[in-house]
């Protein structure tokens, strides 16, 4: 056993995919074990591993995870990604240009690198994937995604070799909905 | 100011309806603005009061809450219905989760056609009694306490008890084959704060109507 984080699901982004980046961005090393066939789900289902039946399902911490949501929740407070009291933590869902201007600091909440910058990474990025240029007229997310992405943990992530997966390919949905449908 | 949190929705249940649950079992008196007029929600987005636009918002500590789960973890964290520690908290918010989901087909409930209905009523029974009461019956049978998590009372509780409500309005004997459920139920429902909440006369909100429905379609604008 390695202690290492256990990430079970599909090999492709989804709904593990954030969970990944807060991972990497704790500077947290996982594994990944695939679900490929309707027989690997029904197994992962059969030996009761997953509470609601449902992937993604994370083993950490001597816990089988599931509910992406209660999963980031657990990383982003275990390695401090959450804002250091409670009026901060609300703020984690921000995600907007005027939080980041009227703030006037590097990151969305407090001083520090928290989940919603790691996520509002995650998503510009994605946007841009179907748009390049929709950062066209947002000037402060530009200067955000350039400095975010610069954070050690966060450019390692960004390379090549590394956790990330890539756009859904549209080749592999026959597969994917064999596998849940 | 009279200090107390001010919920800003419709005069019904929706997503506002889970705060107004978990802030009446911390004991916590609130006010509440309905929205009934397309004027009042558009006079909301001028003030820029509404960060993405939307409700549920609530107004509480100096704040303009909004983002329905955001809102709840702050009162649970606030008042002590969150769990002692991560681990506790971790289990807190799976469970949440399960049932929120659960609770998600029957929001939706009223905006369907009437075909729509019939099957996305049997779709709501089949996963209670399949998928989601089957998990808190063995939770509570795993350590034979009355409350989901740290043996006292948590935003869990709370959250699986409106749900478990929720799910009887549609079919009444939806517990019959889920004792330790039935007993969770009499216990959850028997604390002063939450049986307080469930008597007529309190804030919480009747089953959506059709007015419910008309209301919202108007003041969202959606057709």
């Amino acid at each position: 056993m390695s202690g290492k984080p256990k990430l079970h699901y599909i090999n492709g982004r989804g709904r593990m995919e954030t969970i990944r980046w807060l991972l990497a961005a704790a500077g947290v090393e996982f594994e990944e074990v695939y679900v490929e066939t309707r027989d690997d789900l029904l197994r992962l289902q059969n030996s009761g591993v997953l509470m609601f039946q449902q992937v993604p399902m994370v083993e950490m911490d001597g816990m089988k995870l599931v509910q992406s949501r209660a999963i980031c929740n657990y990383i982003s407070a275990k390695h401090n990604l959450y804002g250091k009291d409670l009026k901060e933590r609300v703020l984690y869902c921000i995600n907007a240009t005027s939080a980041l201007k009227d703030h006037g600091k590097d990151f969305l909440v407090g001083n520090q690198l928290s989940r919603a910058d790691v996520q509002l990474l995650e998503i510009i990025l994605m946007a841009e994937e179907v748009k390049p240029d929709i950062l066209a007229k947002f000037p402060v997310l530009q200067s955000f995604k350039a400095r975010t992405s610069n954070i050690p943990t966060i450019k390692k992530f960004l390379q090549p070799g590394s956790p990330r997966k890539p756009p859904f390919d549209e080749k592999e949905l026959p597969k994917v909905l064999k596998i849940f449908y | 100011m009279s200090g107390k949190p001010k919920l800003y929705y419709f005069d019904g249940r929706g997503k506002m309806e889970s705060i107004r649950w978990l802030l009446s079992a911390a004991g916590i008196e609130f006010e509440e603005e309905f929205l009934t007029t397309r004027e009042q929600y558009e006079k909301l987005l001028q003030d820029g009061s509404l960060l993405f636009q939307q409700v549920p918002m609530v107004e509480m500590d100096g704040m303009k809450m909004v983002q329905t789960r955001a809102i709840l973890s702050y009162i649970a964290a606030k008042h002590n219905l969150y769990g002692k520690d991560l681990k506790e908290r971790v289990l807190i918010d799976m469970y949440v989760e399960g049932t929120d989901d659960l609770m998600a087909f029957i929001i939706k409930f009223p905006f369907l056609s009437a075909e729509d209905k019939e099957k996305e009523l049997a779709n709501i029974i089949e996963k209670a009694t399949g998928r989601y009461f089957p998990v808190y019956e063995k939770v509570l049978k795993g350590h034979g306490q009355n409350f989901l998590v740290g043996n006292r009372l948590s935003w869990a509780d709370v959250h699986l008890l409106e749900a478990i409500l929720m799910v009887e309005e549609k079919k009444s004997d939806v517990l019959s084959a889920f004792p330790r459920l039935q007993a969770f139920k009499a216990n959850i429902s028997s604390i002063p704060a939450i049986k307080k909440f469930l008597e007529p006369g309190s804030q919480r909100k009747p089953v959506p109507d059709d007015k419910y429905v008309e209301t919202v379609r108007k003041v969202l604008r959606m057709y």
